[in-house]
């Protein structure tokens, strides 16, 4: 029995189109190839690239043209273990699948973004966090291991007990070491499928920032959000959320129904979003919160993901985008820079539309990996011609103060800030360049802070 | 759409065997599908319709596996562009004997099954390239017109003996054999085309536009005058 020979063309990659990153700032031309079979695609590409959540240029090509592996058609499961929780997937696995898959067998990803339109390897290559860091670190803490094809095409299993310096420097690398291919995890029991929510409002920003660290000693979630609209004495204001999984008996009997959600239809024309629109839906948003104080059982979707209610709503923000700067400041030397750089803010006139505001805990092991103890900003904003010069003037506060600034949502800092806030720079570049010498592997991202070659 | 549909069906708790090209996919497909609610184990066995003289242990050895099987669903296929075929007449003649010649010696050999049993489901994946002569599918379209019409017939003769045919005709979904081109208006995600195709499966309803939006598109086009289609690019 003889297999014929071969003659399917391997139409693998779309033509070069602008791709971009959830600011939907910048754009870059970029052929995306997938396949169900991701290793063929990936021997010819520079970066994989998943769902595309990541906000600015860090899944973008160095070089227009250049072509990207789309992991999301590589989206299998490949086993679970119930007794130890070890789950292993494909890279291009969307962990709104895992969820509704596994929510309803009491099971949950241990550590979640924002979002749940991402793929697992995006979680790895950003080593992303969530309400839960100060309690579970990052997602990187909880991986048992990763398939990496790196830059001469074998295939390294690495963990943290094989391949050590690889595996750092994968968690938290933004695909620079190597095509993530499979990745496997530990997923945490949970005793219902709901969430018990309290909700608390602060009439200014220093009791908010007080409550949210002090709520982390007791709750395994928790986030702030804060209305930086308003002139003082309300400026900062805003409401704390803590929750934590509900028992059983707190429970209500039936499982949570699928959330209905809804999808931005196009692009809104960039003067449809006003600060004063802004301003009147925080206000709402706070008074909301007011009346919702106290504990009660709320669909995980609606505590981890209510922005997922709304398909595209990065459209909202018009053809220029936005973009999301976010960054972390150390809280050892108390709140006073936390305020200063907030008030920064608005000297500045920076057009904060929405706030969002973690604890953050120990540093986890991803060389690169953004939280470190302190507090998390994470502040969304239009894009407009000032936006560059917001952003150099927050990261110089950054660099002065000893925080850093999150990759995955970077779009605008500049390589001399990100050199000053990043001493770990270097020995990531080290471990990269040992893997792939010829630093096949790049982004918009690596050629804007780290110079690579476009 | 195969995996898409797969899931769908693992979800709905059906028995499943899995036929495909190479043994290390059909693996990790398989261990996905447990995962999504098939019953354990799902089993496999290569097949490629390429080759017809696989076909009939294949559906063998999935008979066996099964315990006697109810449905074949067929959604394999090859797909290029006008262009593509018309620079090369080798890959023309593949798509022509794939697409057409093979898939129905396939789906004779899956209804000789089927019938011996008393009956069954066999469920086919054509598309709306075959309803009408059109300038960017005139080779890949006559193929699937050609299967439609077969798959007619066959619900035709065998309907009385328990045989229901369920003809899937998609219009543009975006998977991995449409990575290259523009996606139309109304283009379709794999999963609600699953989800209406299962329906199907399980309704047995005999033709199944996916999205069904395109059954109103085609009822449109079917009816367009030849002038139009030799002016138009669609």
């Amino acid at each position: 029995m003889s297999t014929p020979k071969e003659t399917t063309p391997r139409r693998f990659c779309s033509p070069p189109a602008p791709v971009t990153g959830w600011g939907r700032f910048p754009a870059r031309e970029a052929r995306l190839c997938a396949n169900e079979d991701l290793p063929l695609v990936t021997p010819h590409a520079t970066l994989s690239r998943g769902l595309g959540r990541s906000y600015g240029d860090a899944a973008l090509p160095a070089k227009a043209g250049d072509a990207l592996a789309s992991t999301v058609l590589a989206d299998r499961l490949l086993c679970f273990d119930p007794e130890t929780g070890v789950l292993r997937a494909e890279a291009g696995c969307p962990l709104w699948r895992i969820i509704e898959l596994f929510l309803p067998r009491g099971w949950f990803p241990p550590v979640t973004p924002g979002t749940k339109y991402v793929t697992l390897g995006g979680m790895v290559a950003a080593d992303v966090h969530g309400k839960m860091h100060h309690s579970q670190g990052t997602f990187g803490a909880h991986v048992v291991s990763i398939l990496l094809e790196v830059s001469d095409g074998r295939q390294i299993e690495c963990s943290p007990e094989n391949e050590t310096e690889l595996f750092d420097a994968t968690l938290g690398g933004m695909g620079l070491t190597g095509h993530i291919l499979e990745v496997a995890f530990r997923m945490q029991k949970v005793p219902s499928p709901w969430i018990l929510e309290e909700v608390d409002t602060f009439p200014d920003v220093r009791s908010l920032l007080l409550a949210l660290r002090d709520a982390g000693q007791r709750w395994p979630f928790t986030v702030a959000w804060a209305d930086l609209l308003n002139p003082p004495p309300l400026f900062g204001r805003g409401a704390l959320m803590k929750g934590r999984w509900a028992s059983p008996e707190e429970a209500p009997a039936h499982p949570p129904a699928a959330k209905k959600s809804f999808r931005v239809p196009a692009v809104f024309p960039d003067w449809f979003l006003q600060p004063w629109m802004v301003r009147a839906f925080n206000r709402l948003y706070f008074y909301r919160a007011q009346r919702a104080k106290g504990g009660r059982v709320v669909h995980p979707e609606t505590f981890f993901y209510p922005l997922d209610a709304l398909h595209d709503w990065n459209r909202v923000y018009g053809p220029r985008g936005f973009t999301q700067y976010q960054c972390v400041l150390p809280v050892e030397q108390g709140f006073d820079v936390h305020e200063r750089f907030l008030y920064r803010l608005r000297e500045l006139k920076a057009p904060v539309f929405l706030a969002v505001i973690k604890d953050c805990g120990p540093e986890g092991r991803g060389i690169l990996s953004f939280p470190r103890p302190g507090i998390s900003y994470a502040l969304d904003m239009p894009l407009s011609d000032r936006t560059q010069h917001i952003v150099d003037e927050l990261n110089e506060i950054v660099v002065a103060v000893g925080g850093r600034i999150y990759l995955a949502k970077d779009a605008l800092t500049r390589p001399q800030h990100f050199r000053a806030m990043e001493p770990r720079l270097e020995r990531f570049l080290t471990v990269r360049r040992k893997w792939d010498p010829s630093l096949r592997f790049r982004s918009a991202l690596s050629a804007r802070l780290f110079g690579d070659q476009a | 759409m195969g995996r898409a549909l797969a899931r769908e069906l693992s979800r709905r708790g059906h028995g499943l065997f899995l036929l495909g090209r190479t043994e290390g996919e059909l693996e990790r497909s398989a261990r996905d599908l447990e995962l999504h609610g098939a019953p354990p184990p799902v089993h496999y066995a290569r097949c490629d319709l390429r080759q017809p003289e696989l076909f009939e242990g294949a559906l063998a050895t999935a008979e066996t596996a099964l315990g006697g099987m109810d449905t074949v669903v067929v959604t394999a296929g090859l797909f290029a562009t006008q262009e593509e075929l018309e620079s090369d007449p080798r890959l023309t003649a593949e798509l022509l004997q794939i697409n057409f010649t093979n898939t129905i010696l396939f789906c004779e050999a899956a209804r000789r099954r089927l019938l011996a049993r008393g009956g069954g489901t066999l469920c086919v994946f054509s598309s709306v390239a075959g309803e009408r002569g059109r300038k960017p599918v005139v080779l890949y379209g006559a193929t699937k017109a050609g299967l439609t019409r077969y798959l007619e017939g066959l619900d035709h003769r065998y309907f009385s003996q328990g045989l229901r045919v369920v003809t899937v005709k998609p219009g543009f979904v975006r998977t991995s054999m449409t990575i290259g081109l523009k996606p139309p208006p109304f283009a379709g995600e794999p999963d609600q085309v699953a989800k209406t195709v299962a329906d199907a499966i399980e309704r047995s309803r005999p033709v199944v536009y996916a999205p069904p939006i395109w059954a109103l598109i085609m009822a449109v086009v079917r009816r367009l005058p030849r002038f139009v289609l030799r002016r138009a690019d669609f």
